[in-house]
């Protein structure tokens, strides 16, 4: 499978990263050249074989009660906001 | 006072101890060696004040009487690991001005134990990097590099900052974190211990992530005994980190200088990769030979599926990596870039702040993660991460460790393989499948190439048996019997 223009300029889009027109062909070589050489897998055989999605085989996640552990911190959770006033995040108008 | 940077931290803790020296002189020293290498680029922020405090509180406590385990020890710390109040950017545009109303675990711990931070060491751009050369703050130098170009050798990556530090004597140990090799293979092409533990061993909390089921932290030090005095100060269960290991912690110190008569050590042949250095070749050899004439069995074994490894991390890494990177949106933290629209913000910011190499790995991420696509590359690595770390498994029926080379060459130059990604990625290929199977590994220098830079052998053991790991490791160090220093620039 090799992506062309159209798709790198989706997949730009679904991960939120402004791709400028004059970069769009390096990308799309540069992208290609990556999935080719990942596409080597497929000689691999994993009929049957179940996806390890943790750092050690077999890790169990763990399970704990909800509760509230912090105390307010609403000064520390603002001090790098790009913009905040009256204890709020500012942001971009979202609803037209 | 004999050169007070060129000390190991075992030395320095007996030194301390014997009231040889202050941490106060012992920090001044280094801050002084910082300030005279700043041609390296190791350091993206020098906390000399903090520093020169800790050591001032340092020297307090041991007059009381109150020594942790790294007391009074001066180091570095990755700028990958939230230090509270002290800026930390992961070297990206996107975390320029960021500063952490918290502390990491594994440095609050560190502290605790009585370490003192001397500032923030550079690193590939959130990690993503096996030279140092995707930095924001710029590539670092190896001090190796003087001797053969002047252009200058990479450090290797992602904690090449770490690595360069540590090698040229402006900390006695520093933080690194390994995802694919970033603590080993720097740590072999600057000659210096890089150890990654069994995943979960350190908590991840407060370290910015790349991929969540790869991260790791570990110490990066000048012999194998002030790995494991470091490790044990880093290690320990968190409740903040669902993946936090609860298993009991051995003493790892208590692990060296002890017989590997009977240990059986396995060479993988699938290691044996084409256009691997001839060097590199001859000091595996090498190595399993003063393995085998300390009474160690050496038996050659097999990883069949090892050359899966590297596509099968280039898939799972950046996967990880575009959902850990969704946060960096410019609402709440980090860089905004204006645009007309709540998505044009997005869209400007994430260009802006994310450099080339991290944008490259969140784009590949998001396609293999996306509809119609999951299944044919996710998944599928997913399911050859299975396969690999089942033949590790398999293998250590047969053997206790797994001898290979770190990385397939030495040091190279600067800008030298920065236009092909896939060559860039081989620098990995030793490292990355013991993280795809959480297993720990350690890197230690064993020999120089002809030209005269450091080469590294790596050793992998079962999960959690980091003893072994340090056992081997110890012995290994001292067959080698020498302990490379880059000449002083």
């Amino acid at each position: 499978m090799s992506v062309d223009k159209s798709t790198v300029m989706r997949i730009s889009q679904l991960a939120r990263i402004e791709v400028p027109e004059c970069d769009q062909d390096q990308l799309v070589d540069e992208l290609n050249n990556i999935l080719t050489w990942v596409e080597q897998l497929d000689e691999v055989d994993t009929e049957g074989v179940m996806p390890m999605s943790s750092g050690l085989p077999g890790a169990v996640l763990p399970q704990r009660e909800d509760l509230v552990s912090a105390e307010n911190r609403q000064a520390d959770i603002l001090r790098n906001a790009p913009d905040s006033r009256s204890g709020f995040f500012v942001v971009p108008k979202v609803i037209e | 006072m004999s050169d007070l940077t060129a000390l190991t931290i075992a030395e320095a803790l007996e030194g301390l101890k014997a009231r040889e020296y202050t941490a106060e002189e012992l920090t001044e020293e280094h801050i002084k060696s910082i300030e005279a290498s700043r041609d390296l680029n190791a350091f993206v922020l020098e906390t000399p004040d903090q520093a020169v405090d800790d050591a001032r509180a340092s020297d307090t406590r041991r007059a009381r009487g109150e020594v942790g385990a790294l007391e009074g020890i001066p180091l570095g710390v990755k700028d990958l690991f939230c230090t509270k109040d002290v800026r930390t950017t992961a070297c990206s545009h996107i975390l320029e001005n960021f500063v952490p109303p918290y502390e990491s675990f594994v440095t609050g711990k560190l502290r605790a134990a009585g370490a003192c931070f001397l500032g923030k060491t550079n690193l590939d751009e959130f990690a993503m990097g096996s030279s140092n050369e995707t930095s924001y703050f710029g590539p670092v130098r190896n001090p190796w590099g003087q001797v053969v170009d002047d252009a200058g050798l990479v450090p290797g990556g992602s904690s090449g900052g770490s690595a360069s530090a540590v090698a040229a004597g402006l900390c006695l140990g520093a933080t690194g974190t390994d995802t694919g090799g970033s603590i080993r293979q720097p740590a072999a092409f600057c000659g210096i211990v890089g150890m990654k533990p069994t995943y979960g061993r350190c908590s991840r909390w407060g370290i910015v992530a790349f991929a969540s089921s790869l991260d790791q932290a570990g110490p990066m030090t000048r012999t194998v005994k002030d790995a494991a005095i470091m490790l044990g100060a880093m290690v320990g269960f968190d409740e903040n980190d669902s993946t936090s290991s609860q298993n009991v912690v051995p003493d790892f110190q208590a692990c060296l200088g002890q017989y590997i008569k009977g240990l059986r050590i396995g060479i993988p042949k699938e290691y044996r990769v084409e256009g691997m250095d001839q060097e590199i070749e001859a000091l595996w050899t090498k190595g399993a030979g003063l393995l085998e004439e300390q009474g160690a069995e050496v038996i050659e074994i097999s990883l069949p599926k090892t050359k899966y490894a590297l596509p099968t991390y280039y898939i799972i890494a950046p996967a990880e990596a575009s959902s850990n990177l969704a946060r960096y949106d410019g609402m709440r933290f980090g860089l905004r870039v204006d645009g007309e629209n709540l998505e044009e913000t997005y869209m400007k910011t994430r260009a802006e702040g994310f450099g080339a190499e991290v944008r490259r790995r969140v784009l590949i991420g998001t396609y293999v993660l996306s509809a119609g696509y999951y299944d044919a590359y996710y998944l599928k690595a997913q399911k050859v991460r299975r396969i690999i770390s089942e033949e590790f498994a398999t293998a250590f029926d047969q053997v206790d460790a797994v001898l290979t080379p770190t990385a397939p060459t030495p040091a190279f130059s600067r800008g030298e393989r920065t236009d092909d990604l896939i060559s860039m990625y081989l620098n990995d290929v030793f490292t990355v499948p013991a993280s795809l199977a959480g297993l720990p590994a350690i890197s230690i220098p064993a020999g120089l190439s002809s030209h005269g830079l450091p080469l590294g052998l790596q050793l992998i053991t079962r999960a959690f048996d980091e003893s072994t790991l340090f056992r081997v490791a110890g012995a290994l160090e001292e067959a080698v019997g020498w302990s490379p220093r880059p000449l002083k620039s």
